[in-house]
C-alpha cells in the first residue's frame, strides 16, 4: 500500500478531481458542516495526506469566528473606552492559534504534497504535519475534540486497530467522523459505477499518472471495504455511541459518525 | 485480501496475464487509452510512457504483419526465437567504446552518449495481448534507437519526426504515423523548409527501398560499419544537413 501512496502523491489531487469530476470535494463540504467545529477545537486528520479536510477546517472554523466577531462589534456599538480597550486585551490572548489541525499519515510524499500546497494557498497557523499509523497513533490519550479520515480507513490493513486508536486518542464528549466509499444502494446506478470503476478508472490513472496499477488497486479495496451496517457495528465495537451514517451520492460514499462518550 | 507485493491483487477483468508486466485490457478499455494517450502525446511530446500506450493500443492490426516478416526472413526469425534485449546490463560499454569508429557499435554507443538516453528507459509493452507480439513491439522500441544511428539523426524534434517517417514506411504502425503527420507542429519555419524539401523524401525513399529494419541481429553486428549495413539493407545515405 505504501509504494502505491508514493507514486500516487503528486498526481493525487489532479486524480481525485478526474475520477469523481470534481465531486469528491462536495463530499469532503458536507463532511465539514456534519462536524460544525467551533473556535477552540482540536483536529487531528488521519490519512489526511494532501490536507483536504485540514484547510476545508480552517477555513469553516475562521469563517464561524468572523461571524462571531462581526456579531459582538454589532452588538458593542454603544460601549464605553473603558470596555472597548478591555476587549482589545481579549483579543490578544485568544489568536486564531486555538484551533488546531493535525495531520497525520503514514507516508512522507503525501504530507509533502500536503505542505507545498499549505504554502501556496497560505496556510501557516494551527497546522502540523505528523507522520504516523493509523494503527499505532504517535499521540497519548484522549488529546483530540474530533478525530477525521477522510477515504483513508479502506487503507488501512487492521481496521479494528485504526478504530480503537482512534477511540484512545479521543477526549471524552470527541467525535469520530468517517468518510469513505461504501455501498451503493441503487441496483441501476451500481451497475454503471462498476463499469465507470473497472474500465475507465484505471485507464485515467495510466493517461494522467502513468500508473494504471495503484488506480486498479483503488478500485479493488474499495470493493472489499465492509458495507455501512458492518462498518457501523465495528465502530461501536471499538466502544463509540450514537453511532450513525449518512449516504451520500446513493451511498458510493458515506460519512460515519460516532461519540466517546 | 491482501494486495500482492507489486501493489495490484485479485484477478483482471478480461483475461489472465500472459507476460510480466501484461495488463489485459477490455477493447472499451484499449479504445479509451489510445484516445487519452493521443491527446496525452500532443500535449506533452515528453510523456514518452503515452507514446508507447499508444502504440501498444493501436497496433493490434500491423503487429501481426510485422511478425510474420520477420517469421519470413532467416535473420530475423532468429530474432525471434532468441528475443535478444538491449539492455545497459547486457551491453559489453567499454567493449562498444574499444571499438573503431564508423562502426555500428561504436557510433550507437556515441549516440547514446551525446543525447544522454539510456536503452534502460523504453517502456516494456503492457497492454499487447499476445505475448509473441510484446516482443515484436518491444524490438521495435529498442531498434528506434538504432535507426537513430543509421539515419544519423539526434533526438531533437526534427530528428525524431525524421526517423518517425521512415519508421512509418517501413512498420506501418499507426502510432509512426500519427508521430509522423503531427510531430512537425512543433517545428518552425525554416526546420519545416528542411523537412520537406529534403528530409522527408529521402526518409520516405530509404523506408520503401530499405528491408525490413526489425529483420538484423544488430547485436551480432557491432563490429560492422554503419555505411556497410546501410548499403546492406538498402538505406540512402541521409542528406547533407544539420538537424
Amino acid at each position: 500500500v505504501y509504494q502505491v501512496f508514493e507514486n500516487v502523491a503528486q498526481k493525487y489531487d489532479i486524480m481525485n478531481d478526474s475520477m469523481s469530476l470534481g465531486i469528491h470535494r462536495l463530499w469532503k463540504d458536507v463532511l465539514l458542516h456534519k462536524m460544525n467545529p467551533s473556535p477552540g477545537t482540536l483536529l487531528l486528520d488521519v490519512a489526511g495526506g494532501t490536507g483536504d479536510i485540514a484547510f476545508r477546517f480552517i477555513n469553516y472554523v475562521n469563517s464561524v469566528r468572523e461571524r462571531q466577531l462581526r456579531r459582538k462589534l454589532k452588538n458593542h456599538q454603544n460601549l464605553s473606552w473603558q470596555e472597548i480597550a478591555d476587549s482589545y486585551q481579549e483579543e490578544a490572548v485568544k489568536p486564531f492559534g486555538d484551533s488546531q489541525v493535525v495531520v497525520c499519515d503514514i507516508n512522507k510524499e503525501m504530507l509533502k504534497v500536503g505542505r507545498q500546497k499549505a504554502q501556496r494557498l497560505g496556510y501557516s497557523e494551527g497546522l502540523s504535519w505528523v507522520v504516523g499509523n493509523a494503527e499505532e497513533l504517535p499521540f497519548g490519550d484522549e488529546k483530540f475534540d474530533v478525530y477525521t479520515i477522510a477515504f483513508g480507513i479502506r487503507n488501512v490493513t487492521h481496521i479494528d486497530l485504526a478504530l480503537q486508536e482512534a477511540y484512545r486518542v479521543l477526549k471524552p464528549g470527541g467525535r469520530f467522523l468517517c468518510l469513505e466509499f461504501s455501498q451503493v444502494n441503487n441496483p441501476l446506478l451500481s451497475r454503471l459505477y462498476d463499469l465507470y470503476s473497472f474500465q475507465i478508472i484505471p485507464v485515467l490513472g495510466e493517461v494522467i499518472a502513468g500508473d494504471w496499477k495503484s488506480y486498479q488497486y483503488l478500485v479493488e479495496s474499495i470493493r472489499r471495504f465492509p458495507p455501512q451496517e458492518e462498518f457501523k457495528a465495528m465502530i461501536e465495537d471499538a466502544g463509540f455511541l450514537k453511532v450513525d451514517y449518512q449516504n451520500l451520492t446513493s451511498g458510493i460514499v458515506a460519512i460515519h459518525s460516532g461519540f466517546k462518550l | 485480501a491482501e494486495p500482492a507485493e507489486d501493489g495490484y491483487a485479485g484477478e483482471q477483468d478480461g483475461g489472465c496475464r500472459l507476460y510480466p508486466g501484461h495488463i489485459p485490457t477490455s477493447p472499451l478499455q484499449k479504445a479509451l487509452l489510445a484516445a487519452g494517450s493521443a491527446l496525452v502525446a500532443l500535449y506533452d511530446p515528453y510523456r514518452h510512457d503515452m507514446v508507447a500506450v499508444l502504440g501498444e493500443t493501436t497496433g493490434c492490426l500491423v503487429l501481426p504483419n510485422l511478425r510474420d516478416k520477420m517469421k519470413n526472413d532467416p535473420e530475423g526469425s532468429r530474432v525471434l526465437q532468441e528475443r535478444p534485449r538491449i539492455r545497459l546490463s547486457t551491453l559489453d560499454v567499454e567493449g562498444l567504446r574499444r571499438l573503431p569508429d564508423g562502426t555500428l557499435g561504436r557510433e550507437y554507443l556515441r549516440f547514446l552518449e551525446d543525447n544522454k538516453v539510456s536503452p534502460d528507459t523504453r517502456m516494456p509493452a503492457k497492454f499487447v495481448d499476445d505475448e509473441e507480439l510484446a516482443y515484436v513491439i518491444q524490438r521495435y522500441r529498442e531498434v528506434h534507437d538504432l535507426m537513430h544511428t543509421m539515419l544519423g539523426m539526434p533526438t531533437n524534434m526534427l530528428g525524431e519526426v525524421v526517423v518517425k517517417w521512415f519508421e512509418a514506411i517501413q512498420t506501418g504502425l499507426p502510432m509512426c504515423v500519427l508521430g509522423a503527420a503531427f510531430g512537425p507542429v512543433r517545428l518552425n519555419a525554416r526546420k519545416l523548409q528542411v523537412l520537406a524539401t529534403e528530409l522527408i523524401p529521402w526518409a520516405i525513399r530509404s523506408g520503401r527501398n530499405a528491408n525490413c529494419i526489425l529483420n538484423i541481429y544488430y547485436e551480432q553486428r557491432w563490429e560492422q560499419t554503419v555505411a556497410s549495413l546501410r548499403e546492406e539493407m538498402s538505406i540512402f545515405p541521409p542528406p547533407a544537413v544539420r538537424v
